[in-house]
């Protein structure tokens, strides 16, 4: 249980180092070691989708992943996302159509579309379903959700950024 | 350009898609919920659990796990005995209603499988898991109580044998004169319904921190909670702990939808750890804790039969509904309201006068059954609206035909229920009217008569409901009860001329911040980002009944509405004094004071705040400015202010495996005065998407031992994006006249309804085939089952 190991990653652009239990896993490290708390954890079983974390630039379960596992790896959360810009369009689509509400699942949902939307071409509302398959929400109903998604695809396939009006048509 | 409309009137908010402004710390990231909070010292818990659904407890050895790394305390039912009061689950108006005291952890027996028995505190969670394995507990299984009717058997077991039976409670509701109705009646259908359990499936599970600090002494409780001034009541008496010593703050939450409202064996034990080892102590319930702890929902069997005369004309109901709540009736709130409200609530659309029903609910060995989002409704509306159908069936008549002819007309409110409802003024027969619209009900019927020639079944469904809103005291307060049907805001302006909403609702997501803060500057009259409405905090928010049974926007949003207009008046009286005019003529728009029957601007309300913070002394003499108000609201008139709406359901069945696939939900709904149609409309979704889980997926199955057989995510099924159809929602609005605001509540109308409408869809998919199906959730194999295939 004590066997401590070294970790050593790069976590959102920076390179961090921390001796921890060989059994903790990514999401604990991230969340409870490196205070990234936009990770969540819900199942802790693969099931859900909330701890969702790029590594190497694939979409993984944080929850099934060991952060030793990571050692030497890149991984990114939401917050690095964030604060890469890269996902500031669909982050406003979401905002803009409520396809959140408590939020618990929200940055499980961001890397799935963000891994979806990095592939070439405007997924189909069946393909964006299909894809959030293994993301739960028990809040939305998905439909906003799918909205957002798709808004996003649109608007990048035409070049244009998300709509910056506050209001949105009833 | 499109008309003018009072939306074009600047600070008008109401009626708004604007989106929530607490959304984009969500987005980024930033959420702050208890799981994710620490502090400093801040030890966890771990629970030893019961593997028996009834046991005896003979001996705990926990000298092992005491001895373990990183232990600080090990606790068993009776050192929390020493600090805590225990608590038991009824209420008075429930004549008759028993349950056993409980306390945080059990002394001699436990009484479900699951239940938590001996607490282990160490540095890290982990460590507190390690050491919760050395502990030995030593059981005498007993034979546990499982099934309903074996509840209610005089020769079970009886699980708490000072209450001399395994009935928790019996109502009766009659009209008089049933029988003989049923006696003369041309037609009559019944059918038995089966409601499995379900759960709440929150996607932060539960989650506490307890902090007490016995310097002052002070209790400060970080908790995962939508009431927390319960809380704040609950722990400060049973700890014997001053009231304004403890403080319960519920920041981010992730879920809710009815199961954090109640109080847990877990969570109880926490503040007591936290006292005897003076250090905070978090608890977060990890996913296979949720399912053995968490409240489950429903879990009802109802025999009903309706009769009607040869046109199809409903003549009355004969109910019989057994519920199961696990061992005890859960705190403070009690397991009898979703029973209450199943057998008050049945044919509450419909105009028949002559109903009569029985309630039993029983004790079992199984985690408790409480309140769950849109509470008796769904039973209440599929055991309905199933019966309905079939009577539509009886007399060849069309579903939209059977309703219009048998729903309350629109103009015959105000009226009362055959159970007593009150209702002020619905609006059935629009809310039909328009959804077949929506639909294009005669499309689809066409369609499907088309496609049953290729062998494809396609499914129609339709369900009318009423939903509970908006409760006065009469919902807890007349009980006994010390849950606040009133809600309180603090406003006030600050010296830069922004305002700041305390209020005691509280955010779960649904957008309370975002409607309270649209409707302070619309009434107020400034713009809305100059408003910050600050929630789920005892020390700093008034007390009020939080967010509980849809109350919400229809409570909380009228205090804040009359506590804006009374600072408003607070404003224009110093406004004018400073201008030397009749405060009668000035009003406040955008954050000015202007001239009211011109619109002319006349001076700042800054500068109003800026005079009256920094320089009184130029004011008239005499003139103290009162820019700060506190304001609390009670409903009156209607003790409920009920809306109604109609779903359907659209699918397509598989008739060789039983598989559906849900096309389109379309729901019409009447909450009243819409506040914001963005947040409104994802409220019903959402509320739809759980109905459909209960529909089709979710149930908890128990083994005949009484074990849960399916407590992990894996195996419990909740709905899927790709399973989900998309749900079009429009509403018709006839405000309460009981409120300015006249808004009513709209979270728990998508729950309501859903499993009705799908049940009745599934029906008139089999229709070719003479299956029908009153189960839910509605499973491949339970269609088969109907279909005769298996
Ligand atoms: S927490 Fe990793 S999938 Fe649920
Ligand atoms: S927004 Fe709450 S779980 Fe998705």
């Amino acid at each position: 249980m004590s066997d401590l190991v070294d970790v050593t990653l790069k976590v959102n652009g920076s390179e961090v180092s921390h001796r921890v239990p060989a059994r903790t896993t990514l999401a604990d490290f991230l969340r409870q070691t490196l205070e990234l708390t936009g990770t969540h954890t819900g199942c802790e079983m693969g099931v859900c989708g909330a701890c969702l974390v790029l590594l190497d630039g694939t979409v993984v379960h944080s929850c099934l992943t060991f952060a030793v596992q990571a050692s030497g790896s890149a991984v990114e959360t939401v917050e690095g996302l964030t604060e890469r810009a890269v996902i500031a369009d669909l982050q406003d689509a979401f905002h803009q159509r409520n396809s959140l509400q408590c939020g618990f699942c929200t940055p499980g949902m961001l890397m799935t579309a963000y891994s979806l939307l990095s592939q070439p071409g405007v997924p189909s509302r069946e393909e964006i379903r299909d894809a959030l398959s293994g993301n739960y929400c028990r809040c939305t109903g998905y439909e906003a959700i799918v909205d957002a998604i798709e808004t996003t695809a649109r608007n990048r396939a035409e070049g244009r950024d998300a709509p910056a009006h506050e209001e949105v048509e009833a | 350009m499109s008309a003018i409309t009072s939306l074009d009137r600047p600070n008008s908010y109401i009626g708004r898609s604007v989106p929530r402004p607490n959304a984009k710390r969500l987005l980024a990231g930033r959420g702050r919920y208890v799981t994710d909070i620490t502090l400093p010292r801040m030890l966890h818990v771990a629970y030893v659990r019961s593997p028996y659904a009834h046991a005896k407890i003979v001996s705990i050895d926990a000298q092992a796990a005491r001895e373990a790394p990183g232990v600080r305390l090990v606790a068993t039912g009776e050192d929390l005995a020493k600090l805590c009061t225990p608590w038991v689950g009824t209420m008075d108006h429930f004549k008759g209603m028993k349950s056993p005291p409980q306390l945080p952890l059990p002394i001699d027996k436990v009484v479900w499988a699951g239940q938590a028995v001996v607490a282990v505190v160490a540095d890290t969670r982990a460590l507190a898991e390690d050491a919760a394995e050395l502990v030995y507990i030593e059981f005498d299984e007993l034979p546990a109580v499982v099934d309903i009717d074996a509840a209610r058997d005089p020769d079970a077991p009886v699980i708490s044998p000072e209450l001399g039976s395994n009935l928790c409670f019996q109502g009766k509701l009659d009209t008089g004169s049933v029988d003989d109705v049923f006696a003369s009646a041309a037609l009559v259908v019944e059918e038995e319904f089966h409601f499995g359990r379900h759960t709440a499936v929150t996607m932060e599970p539960r989650a506490i921190i307890a902090d007490y600090d016995a310097s002052e002494p002070k209790l400060t409780v970080h908790h995962a909670t939508q009431t927390p001034y319960q809380f704040q009541d609950i722990y400060s008496r049973h700890y014997g702990i001053p009231e304004s010593c403890v403080r319960v703050i519920a920041p981010d939450i992730g879920g809710s939808f009815g199961m954090k409202l109640h109080m847990y064996h877990e969570d109880m034990a926490v503040v007591g750890l936290s006292i005897m080892l003076g250090r905070p102590v978090k608890y977060v319930a990890d996913r296979m804790e949720s399912f053995v702890s968490d409240i489950h929902a429903r879990d009802h069997r109802v025999r009903a039969r309706m009769a009607a005369d040869a046109d199809g004309n409903i003549l009355a109901m004969d109910v019989e509904d057994v519920t199961g709540i696990g061992a005890f009736s859960a705190y403070p709130r009690t397991s009898v309201v979703e029973g209450n409200q199943v057998y008050r609530l049945m044919g509450a659309p419909y105009t028949f006068k002559n109903y009569r029903a029985d309630l039993q609910v029983v004790f079992q060995n199984k985690v408790q059954m409480s309140q769950y989002r849109a509470v008796g409704h769904p039973v209440a509306c599929t055991v309905t609206e199933r019966l309905v159908d079939m009577i539509a069936a009886k007399t060849a008549q069309d579903v939209f035909a059977i309703r219009s002819g048998n729903l309350i007309p629109d103009d015959a409110y105000p009226c009362t229920s055959p159970t007593g409802y009150k209702f002020e003024s619905l609006s059935h027969h629009a809310c039909l009217a328009k959804i077949r619209e929506l639909m294009d009900y005669d499309g689809l019927r066409a369609e499907q008569a088309e496609l049953r020639k290729q062998g494809i079944h396609r499914g129609i469904g339709i369900a009318t409901f009423v939903e509970i809103t908006n409760p006065s005291p009469a919902f807890y307060g007349v009980g006994g009860v010390r849950i606040s049907s009133q809600d309180g805001a603090i406003l006030k302006i600050t010296p830069s001329g922004d305002v700041r909403c305390l209020i005691s609702i509280t955010e779960l997501g649904q957008g309370t911040e975002t409607i309270v803060g649209q409707i302070v500057a619309e009434h107020l009259g400034v713009d809305r980002d100059r408003i910050k409405v600050i929630t789920g905090d005892t020390e700093t928010t008034p007390h009020g009944g939080a967010t509980y049974a849809c109350r919400g926007a229809g409570i909380g949003g009228e205090t804040a509405l009359q506590a804006a207009q009374k600072l408003k008046g607070n404003v224009l009286s110093v406004a004018a004094a400073i201008l030397q005019e009749d405060a009668g003529k000035l009003d406040m728009q955008a954050g000015w004071i202007i001239d009211k029957a011109t619109g002319q601007q006349r001076i700042e309300l800054a500068e109003i705040a800026r005079i009256a913070y920094f320089r009184s002394d130029t004011l008239p003499p005499g003139t103290q400015a009162q820019l700060s108000v506190a304001h609390h609201y009670a409903p009156e008139g209607y003790p409920f202010a009920f809306t109604n709406g109609v779903q359907a359901c659209h699918l397509e069945l598989d008739v060789e495996t039983g598989m559906v696939k849900i096309l389109k939900v379309w729901v019409v709904e009447d909450c009243g005065r819409v506040i914001n149609p963005l947040l409104v409309d994802e409220q019903i979704r959402g509320g739809v998407v759980q109905g459909l889980g209960a529909a089709f997926f979710e149930e908890c199955v128990y083994g005949e031992g009484g074990q849960l057989t399916n407590g992990s995510l894996a195996d419990y099924l909740v709905p899927m994006a790709v399973e989900m159809p998309d749900i079009v929602v429009a509403h018709v609005e006839t405000p309460t006249l009981d409120t300015q605001l006249g808004a009513k509540g709209v979270g728990e109308a998508g729950t309501a309804a859903a499993s009705a409408a799908a049940m009745n869809a599934i029906n008139d998919a089999m229709s070719p085939f003479g299956g029908t199906i009153a189960q839910v959730p509605m499973t491949p194999a339970r269609i088969l089952k109907a279909l005769g295939h298996i």
